[in-house]
C-alpha cells in the first residue's frame, strides 16, 4: 500500500531535483537552437539567399546575332541563317556515358565524329558547353527533340550562324568567320564580353576589321533549374542587340564578273570610282568558299586550299607585291613632264635588239625586236617603247620618279590599317637603297625602274588608285570600301591637286587613250569604239625572271614557257574616256602578256561597269531625295 | 494520506477520465500533425501524392490509437513493461534474421500490411521497461552493482541488435532514452560523468571502428566543404535552405531548395529544413515552441502523477523527445554530424510515428489516471 517511508520521499526528492536540472539544460539547449536558427536565417540570410539563387538560377548567354554585310545596292553578301545545334554541359548531365551513346545512336554519328566529341569533352571544363553538333538537319533536330525526355542535360539550340550566299565571290574582301579561339578572346574586348562557346568571329578581312561593330550583344536567358540541371522555368529573357550591318561600296554584279574573268587563273581585279574612291570590285583569284570555315573546315578541304599552287589564301590585290612593268610608264612620263625633263616633242630613236641602250657594259633592250624607230612621248606610251622610257628615266633620276609615284599612292597602304594584311609595295630611291641594302644606287637600276622592273613593287590596288588619280585629272582621293565607316576621319586633303601643271596630266591621259584606241596601240585590239564605253589604258608585262640572251634568241611563245616562268600580265585603264568615272587594274599572274591576257578583260569589265553606272547613280540620288 | 478517499475507489468512469484529459497537449499534437501534413504536402510539390496521403492515414490511425491508449489504465502499461520489451527484442532478432534489406541495411520487417521498424518502437519500449524496473526499487539499491549491471544489459541488448542492422543513429537514441531513465531513477551522477569522460577518451578508438561511410560523415561534419558535391552535399544544401529562408520564409510551397530537389531526404530526416525554408525564422521558432509546450506538458503530467512509474516514464519520455528533436535539428543546422534520426511526428515514417504516439498515449494515460498509484 502507501509507502510513506522516508525512502519514498527521498526517491521523489531525487527525481524532482533531477527533473529540474534536466529542465534547465533543455531550456539552454533550446536557446542554443534558436540562436543557431537566428544566426543562419537572420544574420547570414543574405549569404545563403545568394547561394540558393546560385543553386537555382542559371544563366545562358546566347550567341549574339552578327551584323550583315550588304553590297552597294543592299543585297546581302554575308548574312545569317538558323543553324540547329545540340549543346551539352557535362557537369549538368547525370550519366554522361549514357547520354552520349544515346546521342550517337540518334544522330548516327560515325566513330570518328564520336571520338572527336569525346576528345573535345575531355578538353573542356565540365561546366563549359560541349557542342555535340553545330549544324544539324531539321530531321535529326526534331528527332532529338522527341527524345529529350531521356536526354537529361542535352540542350537543342537554334543558333544564328553566318552564311555567305555568294560563296567565294567576296572572300578576299569580307573574309570569313570561324570559332573564336583563346587568342581571339584575349585580344579583343568585344569578343571577350560577348563570348559564348561556339561563338563565330571574323578571322580575316572586313569580318575581322569590323568585329566590334558586327558582333552585337548576347541574348541572356535566366532559367530556374533543379538539382539535376533541368530547366524548370524561364525567369527572364534579355534580348541582345544585333550587330551593326555594314554597307559596302562593292557592286555584286561587277564582283561576280571579276570572278568569272579570272576563273582558273591567279590574279587580281580592282575597280574604283575615280572621284569618290569607292571600290566597285576587288577580287583576288583564286578564291575559296568562306562557308567552309563557319563550322570549322575539314582537314581535307583545308589541305586542298592550302596546297593549291595558285595560293588562294593570299589576297593578291592587297598582299601581292608585283613589278608594275609598263603600267608604271604613265607615272614615269608624268614625272618627267612635271620636272621639265622632257616636252611632248622630245624623241628617242629605238633601234631594236641589234642596237640596245648601253650603260657601263650593261645592255638594255626594248621588248620589240625590230625597234620602234623615232618615238615621241605619245607614241612611246602608245607602243610601250622601253628604250624611250630608259632614256627619260635616266634623265629624270630615281628620286624624282619616286616622289611622283608616292604622290600618286604607290609605296604605301591604300586602305591604311583597314586590312591589316595589306602590303606597302616598294618605291625605291637612292636613300632607300642606302638604308635598306647599304649600297649606293646604280644608274642602271634607274633605267629599269623606268619600265617598272627592278626593285619597284606595287600591289594591284595601288595601281588602281594611281590610275584613278590620273583619270580624275590628278586629284587626291581616298579609296573606301565601307560606306559610313565610323572609324575613318574625313580626310582633309581630299581632292587636293597632285600635279604641278594640269596640262601634264592631260598629256598622259591622251597618251593612254592612244595606247588603247589608236592603231598600233598595245591594247588596240581590246578597244571599244562606242564613246559611251570607250576607255584608255596601259598594258604591262612584268618579267618574273631575267631575260637571257638565249631567251631572246629562242623568242618563245607564252604557252611554250613553264607556268612559273611566264610573265605577269597587267593592265590599267579608266573610262569612259570622255567624262571618265571608273578606273580598273588587272593583274594575271603568269598570264604572259598584258595586251593579250589582261586588256581583253578590261573590255568586258568596262561594258559591265558603265552599263550599271546609271543604276548606281540612281541609288545615290534616291538617298538624297529621301532626306 | 491526503487522498485517501480517492484511493479506495479505483474505478474511473469515462467522463471523469475525459475531464482529466490534457487538452493542451492534445491540441499541440494535433497542431503538430496539421503542420506536418502541410509540410508533407509541400514535399510532394504542392500536390496530394503518396507521401501526403500515407502520412495523413498514419496520423489519423495513430492519433486514434493514442486516444484509445490514454483511456487504458496506467497500471496496464506498468504491467506489460517487461513483456513488451521481450516482444520487441524478439522482433529485433527477427529483423536481424529475416528483415527486409534496403539500401545496405536491414531495419524493417514485413508484417504484410505494414513494414515495421522495431528499433523505433524500442525507443519507447526501453523507457517502459526500465521505468518498471526502477519503480519499486529502493533508492539505496539503485546504485547497487546488480541494478546498474542489469539495467545496462537491458540497454545494451537492443543497442547491439540495432547496431548490427546497421543503424548507429537509432541505437544511440535507444541508449539515450535508456540512460535518461537511469538518470531520473537516481543513479549517481558521478557514473554519468565517468562514462562521459570514458567515452571522450575512447572516441578515437570508436572512430577507428566506424564504417568508412560513418567516418566520412564525421569528417564532413568537421568540414562540409571538403567534398561539396559528395558527402558534404546534404549538409551544405540543408544550411542553404534554412539560411535562405530568412525571417519570414519563402512562403508555403515556394521553397526553391526543396521544390527544385536540392534537398536530400526531404520527407524524412530533413523535413525541418523544408519547413524552415518556407516559413523562416518565425515559423521555425513557432515549431520549436510547440515542441517545447509538448515537452513541458509531458513533464508537468509527470510531476502531477501519483505513481513513481508514471513520473519516471514521463520525465524520461520528455527528455527523449527533447533529445530526438535536438539531434535532428542540430544535424540539419550543421551542429552535429549526420545521423539518421527523424523529427517526431513531422518526419515521414510509420514506425517512428507509431512509437511517438505510443509514448504520447502512455503519457496521456498517466494524466488521465494521475491519481492511480501502482503498488
Amino acid at each position: 500500500m502507501i509507502n510513506s517511508s522516508s525512502d519514498n520521499v527521498k526517491k521523489l526528492n531525487s527525481i524532482n531535483r533531477r527533473m529540474f536540472i534536466t529542465g534547465s539544460v533543455k531550456f539552454f539547449i533550446m536557446i542554443g537552437l534558436v540562436s543557431r536558427l537566428f544566426f543562419l536565417q537572420v544574420r547570414e540570410n543574405k549569404k545563403y539567399l545568394t547561394l540558393s539563387d546560385k543553386n537555382r538560377i542559371r544563366e545562358w548567354k546566347l550567341a549574339p546575332v552578327r551584323g550583315e554585310f550588304h553590297d552597294y545596292f543592299g543585297n546581302v553578301i554575308a548574312g545569317n541563317f538558323e543553324a540547329y545545334q545540340l549543346h551539352i554541359i557535362p557537369e549538368q548531365v547525370e550519366d554522361f556515358r549514357y547520354v552520349i551513346y544515346r546521342l550517337k545512336d540518334l544522330l548516327e554519328l560515325s566513330d570518328k565524329e564520336f571520338k572527336r566529341i569525346i576528345k573535345k569533352k575531355n578538353e573542356i571544363k565540365s561546366w563549359e558547353t560541349l557542342i555535340v553538333s553545330d549544324n544539324l538537319s531539321w530531321k535529326k533536330f526534331s528527332k532529338i527533340n522527341n527524345h529529350l525526355y531521356d536526354l537529361n542535360g542535352v540542350k537543342p539550340v537554334i543558333s544564328i550562324s553566318r552564311n555567305y550566299p555568294f560563296g567565294e565571290n567576296f572572300t578576299h574582301i569580307i573574309g570569313y568567320v570561324s570559332q573564336a579561339n583563346e587568342q581571339d578572346i584575349e585580344n579583343n574586348e568585344a569578343i571577350k564580353k560577348n563570348f559564348v562557346p561556339g561563338l563565330k568571329i571574323g578571322k580575316v578581312g572586313l569580318e575581322k576589321s569590323f568585329e566590334k561593330q558586327l558582333i552585337g550583344s548576347n541574348d541572356i536567358e535566366r532559367y530556374e533549374v533543379n538539382a539535376y540541371g533541368r530547366r524548370i522555368s524561364q525567369l527572364e529573357f534579355q534580348k541582345g542587340e544585333k550587330g551593326k550591318s555594314l554597307r559596302l561600296t562593292i557592286d555584286t554584279k561587277v564582283q561576280q564578273l571579276s570572278n568569272e574573268l579570272l576563273k582558273d587563273q591567279a590574279g587580281s581585279i580592282c575597280v574604283m570610282d575615280i572621284y569618290t574612291g569607292e571600290v566597285i570590285a576587288m577580287h583576288s583569284s583564286p578564291s575559296f568558299d568562306p562557308n567552309l570555315f563557319v563550322f570549322g573546315i575539314s582537314q581535307d578541304d583545308w589541305q586542298i586550299i592550302r596546297n593549291d599552287p595558285m595560293k588562294p589564301l593570299v589576297n593578291k590585290t592587297l598582299q601581292g607585291n608585283y613589278s608594275p612593268g609598263s603600267t608604271i610608264k604613265p607615272i614615269v612620263a608624268l614625272s618627267a613632264l612635271e620636272n621639265g625633263i622632257i616636252n611632248t616633242n622630245f624623241t628617242v630613236n629605238c633601234r631594236g635588239h641589234k642596237h640596245p641602250l648601253e650603260l657601263y657594259g650593261q645592255t638594255y633592250h626594248c621588248w620589240k625586236k625590230e625597234g620602234h624607230g623615232f618615238m615621241n612621248l605619245r607614241n612611246a606610251m602608245k607602243q610601250s617603247c622601253d628604250t624611250y622610257f630608259y632614256e627619260i628615266a635616266r634623265k629624270l633620276g630615281v628620286d624624282r620618279l619616286s616622289e611622283t609615284a608616292k604622290k600618286f599612292g604607290l609605296g604605301k597602304e591604300v586602305f591604311g590599317n583597314l586590312f591589316n594584311i595589306e602590303k606597302k609595295g616598294l618605291i625605291p630611291s637612292t636613300q632607300w637603297k642606302k638604308n635598306a641594302l647599304g649600297q649606293s644606287w646604280v644608274l642602271g637600276e634607274t633605267v629599269i625602274t623606268g619600265i617598272g622592273q627592278g626593285y619597284i613593287q606595287t600591289t594591284p590596288i595601288q595601281l588602281c588608285l594611281m590610275t584613278a588619280q590620273i583619270a580624275n585629272g590628278g586629284y587626291k582621293i581616298y579609296p573606301k570600301i565601307v560606306i559610313d565607316d565610323e572609324n575613318k576621319a574625313f580626310p582633309i586633303d581630299k581632292f587636293t591637286p597632285l600635279y604641278k601643271n594640269s596640262k601634264n596630266i592631260k598629256i598622259v591621259q591622251d597618251a593612254m587613250f592612244a595606247s588603247t584606241n589608236e592603231v598600233r596601240g598595245t591594247s588596240y585590239r581590246s578597244r571599244i569604239d562606242d564613246p559611251k564605253y570607250q576607255f584608255a589604258g596601259k598594258t604591262g608585262t612584268a618579267q618574273v625572271k631575267k631575260i637571257t640572251e638565249r631567251d631572246r634568241e629562242l623568242d618563245l611563245k607564252t604557252f611554250q614557257i613553264p607556268y612559273e616562268e611566264r610573265d605577269h600580265a597587267l593592265y590599267i585603264a579608266y573610262g569612259p574616256y570622255k567624262n571618265p568615272r571608273y578606273a580598273v587594274s588587272i593583274l594575271v599572274e603568269h598570264g604572259g602578256n598584258g595586251s593579250t591576257t589582261a586588256a581583253p578583260m578590261a573590255k568586258k569589265l568596262f561594258k559591265k561597269i558603265i552599263d550599271r553606272h546609271q543604276l548606281r547613280e540612281s541609288i545615290n540620288n534616291k538617298k538624297y531625295l529621301d532626306i | 494520506m491526503y487522498q485517501h478517499n480517492r484511493l479506495t475507489t479505483n474505478n474511473f468512469n469515462f467522463f471523469s477520465k475525459l475531464a482529466n484529459f490534457d487538452y493542451v497537449l492534445m491540441a499541440c499534437i494535433l497542431l503538430l500533425g496539421f503542420i506536418s501534413l502541410a509540410t508533407m504536402y509541400s514535399t510532394d510539390g504542392g500536390k496530394i501524392l503518396f507521401h501526403t496521403k500515407s502520412h495523413f492515414t498514419k496520423l489519423i490511425v495513430f492519433t486514434i490509437m493514442m486516444l484509445i491508449f490514454s483511456f487504458i489504465n496506467i497500471k496496464f502499461w506498468f504491467s506489460i513493461g517487461y513483456f513488451f520489451y521481450v516482444i520487441i527484442i524478439g522482433l529485433l532478432i527477427w529483423t536481424y534474421l529475416f528483415g527486409i534489406k534496403s539500401s545496405g541495411s536491414q531495419r524493417w520487417i514485413d508484417l504484410y500490411f505494414i513494414n515495421l521498424q522495431p528499433s523505433e518502437l524500442m525507443k519507447i519500449c526501453i523507457i517502459l521497461c526500465l521505468a518498471k524496473y526502477f519503480h519499486r526499487m529502493k533508492l539505496e539499491n539503485v546504485n547497487s552493482l546488480y541494478a546498474i549491471l542489469s539495467s545496462l544489459i537491458i540497454i545494451l541488448l537492443p543497442m547491439g541488435l540495432v547496431i548490427v542492422q546497421p543503424d548507429l543513429g537509432t541505437s544511440l537514441l535507444i541508449s539515450i532514452s535508456g540512460l535518461a531513465v537511469l538518470w531520473f531513477a537516481g543513479i549517481n551522477h558521478k557514473y554519468f560523468i565517468y562514462t562521459m569522460i570514458g567515452f571522450l577518451i575512447s572516441l578515437p578508438f570508436i572512430i577507428s571502428f566506424l564504417k568508412p561511410y560513418q567516418k566520412l560523415r564525421v569528417l564532413t561534419f568537421l568540414n562540409p566543404d571538403r567534398d561539396p558535391l559528395g558527402a558534404g552535399y546534404q549538409i551544405i544544401q540543408s544550411k542553404i535552405a534554412v539560411g535562405s529562408g530568412g525571417i519570414f520564409g519563402k512562403g508555403f510551397l515556394k521553397g526553391t531548395q526543396s521544390y527544385l530537389e536540392f534537398l536530400p531526404e526531404k520527407h524524412t530526416d530533413f523535413i525541418f529544413t523544408l519547413f524552415s525554408e518556407e516559413f523562416g525564422f518565425i515559423g521555425s521558432v513557432f515549431l520549436l515552441l510547440i515542441y517545447a509546450i509538448i515537452i513541458y506538458r509531458i513533464v508537468a503530467i509527470g510531476a502531477q502523477s501519483r505513481s513513481y512509474f508514471a513520473k519516471l516514464f514521463c520525465y524520461s519520455f520528455g527528455a527523449s523527445i527533447f533529445v530526438y528533436i535536438t539531434i535532428n535539428m542540430s544535424m540539419v543546422l550543421g551542429l552535429l554530424p549526420i545521423v539518421g534520426s527523424p523529427l517526431p511526428i513531422m518526419s515521414y515514417g510509420g514506425s517512428s510515428m507509431l512509437a511517438t504516439m505510443f509514448g504520447f498515449g502512455i503519457v496521456m494515460s498517466a494524466k488521465v489516471h494521475n491519481q492511480q498509484s501502482i503498488a
